[in-house]
């Protein structure tokens, strides 16, 4: 029966009987029923209902063997009416020291199967300690099924498992020093390469060691797997140590640890992509890949660049092409893009369409000039015309429009292949539209006269689809266009063209025809209508979007997300950039640091590490302002608060007529708001501290934005008062009720929120606007206290809003006469404040300048004798005080 | 190569003369493990049979017909014996004799 199932036909006779056969009291039917009913019912047949007793009865029972065969069925197939009932038994006989390991094995495995179905079988709390209990086991076959039991709780859960991480490295040890391992569990002198590789694995979902004598060990260990492993005469024994080898790499990588392990790692890869052994090198290449992503090894890799292309010539060169594609740079990116051209001749086909997409995509990304740029294009569509897709020579066109220079260049080269006897339909595509465009700027050129042009493009006609069909035609007319005075001869051919198209059936050939017939009896008046194409707006290459949406199902990108979600803390660990190490000596112009201005505001993230840290943002559950790489802006305004006290960590130069520390100021977080976690199940999307110093420089933006709703902020500021709106966006198809919207104005702003109705409409959006008054100055920030209900959740957040001080100050020049005076006059604090900034990058003068306008502060130029300060000026409005000049000095 | 990517699966696979073994794994799952776990099946099963394939080739040139033949025939145990290996995707049990007592404790009643 099993035979016949294996062939693929339906078994749909004797299920009955199998069934039955699992209650049969002699072991053999008993143990061809199991395996027959774990072989042909799923989880969710009905039939397995009848079995749930039988089996529950076999697995209390006293006899091993038969325990042993309904733990096996029910850890295959078990469903959730299984684990509800037989999760308790099978715990106790896991735990029981009286059951013989055999049972405790399956059993250990058995629950993990349940687990995985219904996870709150295993309750977290008091398991951590038996899970440290189990892995002191002597057993290896216990020690296997528990550590895969052990790989499954702690990817879900790994603070809890805490104690279980120096068992992990014990059993490490012991295996990889060969001690206290039975003969059978040998396998070609590697004891239990399995368990080696399973215990790496679960290490691997760790974040680092603390503890420096179980790391110390680790270490031992790793290093002795790193430095013993040999390419040896026994294939199995080979792979087998081998296969250790690279989950110890994996390890190590995620570790992170020192810098010199890391290159012996290297090494080791360096030498396995020389093996003639195909699978060694396969994965050496893919493991090569993987640490691309996770240190900078760039230049140690860079040294094997010859091997790696020398594996191109592999038959299989998928990983080495994603090797290439990823380390390469600026550097070597020529040598690398030639290479893959000329392999682009010999390729298979399959991969050829890839291979052009990662060669134009690397040309653009690194060309030294673009002129070579074109010329890749153009040797990739001559080559490879097939696999080109359209978005490849859109962006070339692209280029080449933008590029005054470029143009000439790519005409004349155009031509040449034009020129060639087998041209592929996309270069005419080119050609035809880039002559179209700048033939004029080659006219001065021997034998390129617009005749000429004309005539080589026009000898394409006949070979051509009717999609090329339409671009030739404008090129004629633009041809034509550009030569004045009209050649006659050239003019009645051409004519003649369009006047032959006229009549044919393609709506868009004919539509063609007949208007650059008739715009071409006007004459002169030509020139204006056909222009010249304007230049394209700079976009995001659709190229690199294509490329990471085709990557999308190789095993490297999956890779890369996968580990990106496995080891949270490495991620963010290697992406940091590392805080502002500043000058050393404190420069007497404190400079303030622009880092992270241009990085706020604009929040495309264009790398997919940073798409990792991005969705790492997404996930974290905490609105993490402690960030160290993300405020250096944010320590301008002021640490947000978690703890620190109010500007301590912040100093800048300043000067103020009024109390505060004037211009862009502390928004002294802590003072009101709350900015930590909120009891939400609702994440909020990006990072919503970043959103609001980014809207404290602008006057419009999103202020909030989570999976249901979207909230954006648009604001007038006139004097003292200020307009804002609040545009709430329903996100989701279903409507958002008990929608609240509470005002908690700190003492010194009046603010006054009109109506936000109760529900907000599905894919609505709703216009609440806000009047603030300034009243005096102060630090203190406005929160507004938002709720709104989604299905059964009730999301809460507190917002802070961007009416902060600096919004009430309105640029004013204050010539120099009146300035020093001023200056001078303020003698002191409370009146005057000058800081000194430590720790931050020096700031060119612009960039300054810049910031220092969009503070609302206007700069006076020349005004201070030392060219390295500048001086702005800024008038303070509130209700309670007059305007108040604000003189800012650094 | 031994290993064929597909989607977010990798499949192993190890050749014995005639004789294909295929095996499906995530794709986060250590290759050349798989590839040994393959070959580890093959020797229990040869160490049960008695002569599926040889110990040390991968190209078996003696009695090409026979190992194919043992499985076919029985079939129920090749069954047995993987089920004593694996269990829920993991593997459990890589000690031929515990591997094959059960087995063996079948054959004999």
């Amino acid at each position: 029966m099993l035979y016949i199932y294996m062939l693929g036909y339906d078994v749909d006779f004797g299920h009955m009987e199998a069934v039955s056969l699992i209650s049969a009291p002699k072991y053999p039917e008993k143990q061809v029923g199991y395996i027959v009913t774990s072989s042909l019912l799923n989880e969710n047949h009905d039939f397995l209902r009848l079995a749930i007793n039988t089996v529950r009865n076999d697995i209390i029972g006293r006899n091993e063997t038969f325990q042993c065969l309904a733990l096996t069925m029910v850890g295959n197939i078990g469903g959730r009416e299984f684990a509800e009932s037989l999760a308790p038994d099978v715990q106790k006989l896991l735990l029981s020291s009286s059951c013989r390991p055999l049972v405790r094995k399956k059993a250990a495995l058995c629950l993990l199967r349940l687990y995985r179905k219904n996870p709150d079988v295993v309750n977290v709390d008091g398991w951590a300690d038996r899970m440290a209990q189990l892995l002191d086991e002597r057993d290896l076959g216990v020690l296997t099924s528990s550590m895969s039991l052990l790989v499954a709780l702690v990817s879900n859960n790994h603070e809890a498992y805490w104690s279980c991480l120096p068992k992990c490295v014990k059993t490490l040890e012991r295996l990889a020093r060969n001690q206290d391992i039975p003969q059978e569990y040998t396998y070609y002198g590697i004891p239990s390469p399995w368990l080696q590789v399973k215990t790496m694995r679960a290490l691997q979902y760790f974040p680092t060691i603390e503890d420096p004598y179980t790391r110390r060990t680790l270490f031992e260990v790793l290093q002795r797997i790193l430095m013993g492993t040999d390419v040896v005469k026994n294939v199995n024994k080979n792979n087998a140590s081998h296969a250790v080898l690279f989950e110890a790499l994996a390890l190590v990588m995620h570790l992170d640890a020192e810098k010199e392990m890391m290159s012996q790692c290297v090494a080791l890869l360096g030498k396995f992509i020389a093996v003639r052994e195909p699978n060694i090198r396969y994965l050496g290449l893919e493991n090569m890949t993987r640490m691309l992503m996770v240190t900078d090894a760039q230049e140690i890799i860079k040294r094997h660049q010859a091997q790696i292309i020398t594996s191109l010539k592999d038959p299989d060169i998928r990983r080495a092409l994603d090797l290439l594609y990823g380390m390469c740079d600026v550097t070597n990116a020529k040598d690398i893009v030639e290479e893959l051209l000329q392999y682009l001749s010999s390729a298979d086909f399959t991969m050829r369409e890839e291979l052009s997409l990662k060669a134009a995509i690397l040309a653009e990304k690194f060309a030294p000039d673009l002129s070579w740029y074109v010329d890749v294009i153009l040797q990739l569509i001559d080559k490879a015309g097939d696999f080109i897709s359209d978005d490849i020579w859109f962006r070339v066109v692209q280029f080449v429009t933008n590029n005054d220079d470029l143009q000439p260049y790519a005409a004349a080269k155009v031509k040449e292949y034009l020129e060639k006897p087998a041209v592929h339909e996309t270069m005419v595509k080119v050609s035809a539209y880039i002559l179209g465009e700048y033939s004029h700027l080659l006219a001065r050129r021997p034998g390129c006269s617009p005749k000429e042009i004309f005539g080589i493009l026009h000898e394409k006609l006949p070979t051509v689809s009717t999609t090329t069909i339409p671009i030739l035609l404008s090129a004629y007319a633009k041809i034509l266009m550009h030569t004045q005075p009209p050649d006659q001869e050239l003019q009645s051919q051409i004519w003649a063209i369009f006047n032959k198209y006229e009549s044919c059936i393609d709506a868009e050939i004919q539509q063609r025809a007949v208007e650059y017939f008739a715009l071409c009896q006007k004459g002169a008046a030509l020139m204006d209508i056909l222009a010249e194409m304007p230049k394209f707006p700079e976009r995001k290459s659709s190229l690199i979007k294509r490329a990471e949406y085709s990557e999308a199902d190789t095993a490297e990108q999956s890779a890369i997300k996968l580990r990106a979600q496995q080891q949270p803390s490495n991620a963010l660990v290697v992406t940091d950039q590392p805080p502002a190490n500043g000058a050393t000596s404190p420069v007497p112009v404190g400079p303030l640091s622009l880092a992270m201005v241009p990085s706020m505001i604009t929040t495309e993230d264009h790398t997919s590490t940073d798409q990792a840290l991005s969705q790492q943002n997404g996930s974290l559950t905490k609105v993490d302002p402690q960030h160290p790489s993300a405020d250096l802006l944010g320590d301008l305004l002021g640490p947000l608060a978690i703890e620190g006290p109010p500007g301590a960590t912040v100093q800048s130069e300043h000067n103020a007529v009024s109390r505060l520390e004037g211009g862009p100021d502390a928004v002294d977080g802590s003072a009101i708001v709350p900015v930590e976690e909120q009891r939400n199940t609702v994440q909020p999307i990006g990072n919503i501290a970043e959103r609001f110093h980014a809207l404290c420089l602008k006057d419009s933006g999103v202020l909030y934005e989570d999976p249901y709703i979207q909230i954006g902020i648009k604001a007038e500021w006139r004097a003292h008062h200020g307009r804002l709106v609040l545009f709430l966006g329903n996100k989701n198809t279903a409507p958002l009720v008990s929608v609240q919207a509470l005002m908690l104005p700190p003492a010194h702003l009046k603010m006054e929120l009109s109506l936000v109705p109760d529900t907000i409409p599905p894919r609505a959006q709703v216009q609440c606007p806000l009047e603030v008054v300034n009243l005096r100055p102060s630090r203190d920030v406005a929160v507004l206290d938002f709720s709104y209900k989604f299905g059964t959740n009730m999301v809460n957040v507190k917002l802070r809003l961007p009416a902060v001080l600096n919004k009430f100050l309105q640029p004013i020049p204050v010539p120099a006469e009146e300035f020093f005076p001023q200056w001078r006059s303020l003698s002191g604090p409370p009146l005057k404040l000058q800081e000194v900034v430590r720790g931050v990058r020096p700031v060119p003068l612009p960039e300054m300048a810049n910031l220092l306008n969009s503070f609302r502060l206007m700069i006076c130029p020349g005004l201070d004798p030392n060219p390295n300060n500048l001086v702005a000026s800024t008038t303070f409005y509130s209700e309670s005080t007059h305007a108040m000049l604000c003189l800012v000095r650094n | 190569c031994s290993f064929v990517e597909h989607r977010n699966y990798k499949i192993v696979y190890r050749r014995y003369a005639s004789l294909f073994f295929l095996v499906g794994v995530d794709n986060d799952e250590n290759e050349l493990a798989i590839l040994e776990f393959i070959h580890l099946l093959v020797e229990t099963m040869d160490r049960h049979f008695g002569n599926v394939v040889r110990f040390f080739t991968m190209d078996c040139f003696s009695n090409p017909f026979k190992c194919e033949l043992d499985i076919m025939f029985h079939l129920e145990k090749a069954h047995f014996m993987l089920e004593e290996m694996v269990m829920n995707g993991c593997i459990v049990e890589t000690s031929k004799a515990n591997i094959l007592t059960p087995v063996q404790l079948l054959e004999k009643t």
